[in-house]
């Protein structure tokens, strides 16, 4: 009976198993990026250049997986133990095959089941190292991104909004309430050119001096830039997403009390009108004997003054 | 928010997003560098106007530069992981709610009646702890060759017994419910700390069990003929022999069994040598099957277009080996 439940042995192990339990108000998403059997040059740029842009938050396989197969039935439980493991719930899966070049497939999970996934093809990439630009301007990590998504298709295609909403996940890294406007210093910039592709830069932002209190904003690029066509893409099952998108609830403002310093907490009652004069009578019996007492006692009382005044004429 | 400006982008403040989809790319950009050129110019647009938004919120000033205070984001996001539940009350909780108890804070430190000093109230040197009593009185319920000593160590052991019985009742209950606390996990479908997902302990299915106990009554010096059988247990599945012997005695009725059991070892051993012996069953079954296949072929053949498909290779007939 013992045997049936598993407990950590030692205090630094529970805390680490406390970390990986599920929140109230969610901190950043974690993100596995691994690859399959075979793999080309600039696929292997990509993955890395990926592993590079999130680094505090990210986990890099090294080793060559086989048996995962995102768009298959079976083949996603490899990607799901993994997820498990490392406590990731986004995906980053590059394979490359004569079919489908430089594939690179973008997932999330929910509670380390697959939930959507969108498989995209690398083109025109060119990899951080190539940009030449001032070190000074260099984003650091970690750093909040800005995002711009440019282009109609975004609306009007089904599978560049899912990715648009993959991209958005994929790197907007925690969400914070205080941001410091000095550390912003980087922007993902998406352009819709086709309705099957996305063209992907990043870029260093330079706040320069203008006559007015805002900032000029300046762009320098930075980062890899490439071309993502999508190839294929999975929707989340509609149950599933429902259960994904609640949030926590909040907490319901009681009406009605209000605080005094000096009574303390206070709140109205409101009573109905009562209407005594259309109200039957009770069978208050003591009650109602006394009244037939009082009642009889006044008529006797008359009467013998009605007598009274006749004998004393 | 939307943004009434001559940009018109939608603006989500919290993810720092800006989105503008009214935008139409001039109609095929003749090079890279052009296109690059727009979106960046586009960009810087987009940007500026995040940016104007931002710098209007108030900012607090701190040393390392203005904080401000962003809006939740207006685009919403799957979750990572299901919201959590709260966990059902235990049974004294159920009990103390009911009876109205509440919980007391206990101190550090308690002064102990039996040393007569201050001692902490549990752990390393504690309050009440049996080490520190050196006799017990002797009641008049006490019966004569009973350790008392021994007792309490037995009613304290009973003690935590119980108590560790009680607290998995409660985590079992929780489990039902689905709220089982994150750092316990389930051993059956737990994860082994290293490891890959072979190791997963694989839950035996009946019939495997069935098998293996069948095999394990017979492995004994008699095959199991002569031990007891256990109440509930079954006969096994695949009783007796396993070989064929011939009988030592041929009685009149039957054939040459022996002479019959030489021909056939010997006919294969030939067969393995010769290139002319042919298994005649065998070539027959082959026939059939080439026979079924091909008409087959020609009934779909007939049905679909008359595409011409090349045509396979014709098998070769090879010399049948009784393998």
């Amino acid at each position: 009976m013992v045997a049936a439940i598993r407990v950590p042995k030692s205090r630094r192990a529970k805390r680490e198993l406390l970390k990986h339990a599920p929140k109230l108000v969610e901190t950043g998403k974690k993100t596995l990026i691994l690859h399959g059997t075979k793999t080309s040059a600039v696929l292997n740029s990509v993955l890395s250049d990926i592993y590079h842009l999130k680094r505090d938050n990210a986990v890099k396989y090294t080793k060559k997986n086989d048996k995962i197969r995102p768009f298959e039935s079976g083949g996603e439980s490899s990607l799901e133990f993994f997820s498990l493991k490392t406590d990731c719930s986004l995906i980053v899966y590059g394979s490359h095959s004569k079919k489908r070049l430089n594939n690179l497939v973008l997932g999330r999970t929910y509670d380390h089941h697959i939930y959507d996934l969108v498989e995209v093809g690398i083109e025109n990439y060119k990899s951080m190292e190539s940009f030449v630009y001032d070190k000074k301007l260099a984003p650091k990590l970690g750093s909040k991104p800005f995002f711009a998504f440019i282009g109609e298709h975004f609306e009007s295609a089904e599978e560049l909004k899912h990715l648009k909403e993959v991209l958005l996940d994929l790197f907007r890294g925690e969400v914070v309430e205080n941001l410091n406007l000095a550390g912003v210093d980087r922007i993902y910039v998406c352009t819709a050119i086709s309705p099957t592709t996305v063209y992907m830069m990043h870029c260093a932002v330079r706040l320069k001096r203008s006559g007015t209190s805002i900032p000029r904003m300046e762009l320098v690029e930075v980062g890899p830039s490439m071309d993502l066509v999508v190839r294929r893409h999975r929707l989340p099952v509609e149950s599933l997403k429902k259960e994904a998108m609640k949030t926590a609830e909040h907490s319901k403002k009681m009406k009605n009390v209000t605080k005094d310093p000096v009574h303390g907490k206070l709140g109205k009652v409101y009573m109905p009108d009562q209407e005594v004069g259309k109200m039957t009578l009770s069978n208050d019996v003591k009650g109602l004997k006394r009244e037939r007492r009082e009642a009889k006692k006044n008529k006797e009382h008359s009467k013998k003054q009605k007598v009274n005044p006749s004998s004393e004429s | 928010m939307t943004d009434g400006d001559a940009a018109s982008c939608e603006l989500d403040l919290g993810n720092l997003m800006a989105y503008d989809p009214s935008h139409h790319l001039a109609a095929t950009p003749s090079s890279r560098e052009e296109l690059r050129e727009e979106c960046l110019r586009k960009a810087t647009e987009l940007a500026q106007a995040v940016a104007d938004a931002l710098f209007a919120l108030p900012p607090n000033e701190d040393r390392d530069g203005p904080i401000v205070r962003l809006p939740p984001p207006t685009t919403r996001l799957p979750r990572e992981k299901h919201l959590p539940k709260p966990n059902p009350p235990t049974k004294w909780e159920q009990f103390a709610k009911m009876k109205g108890i509440t919980k007391r804070k206990k101190n550090k430190r308690e002064w102990d009646e039996q040393t007569q000093s201050w001692k902490r109230t549990y752990g390393y040197d504690r309050v009440n702890d049996d080490k520190d009593i050196p006799i017990i009185e002797a009641k008049a319920t006490d019966e004569p060759g009973v350790d008392p000593f021994a007792q309490r160590r037995d009613d304290k052991k009973k003690r935590v017994e119980k108590q560790e019985k009680n607290r998995l009742e409660n985590l079992k209950r929780a489990a039902k419910v689905g709220a089982l606390p994150s750092h316990i996990q389930l051993a059956a479908t737990a994860l082994p700390i290293t490891g890959t997902k072979a190791d997963l302990p694989k839950k035996s299915r009946k019939e495997d069990l069935e098998d293996v106990a069948g095999m394990a009554s017979s492995a004994t010096a008699s095959g199991g003929k002569f031990d007891e059988k256990l109440p509930g247990e079954k006969p096994p599945k695949h009783p007796g022999k396993h070989r064929k012997f011939l009988p030592v005695v041929e009685g009149k009725g039957m054939g040459n069994l022996e002479k019959q059991q030489n021909d056939k070892i010997l006919n294969s051993l030939l067969a393995k040598s010769s290139e002319e012996q042919i298994d005649v069953g065998k070539a027959i079954t082959m026939y059939k099957v080439k026979k079924e296949k091909q008409r087959r072929k020609d009934k779909d053949m007939s049905s679909k277009s008359n595409k011409l498909k090349p045509q396979k290779k014709p098998h070769k007939k090879s010399s049948k080996k009784n393998d």
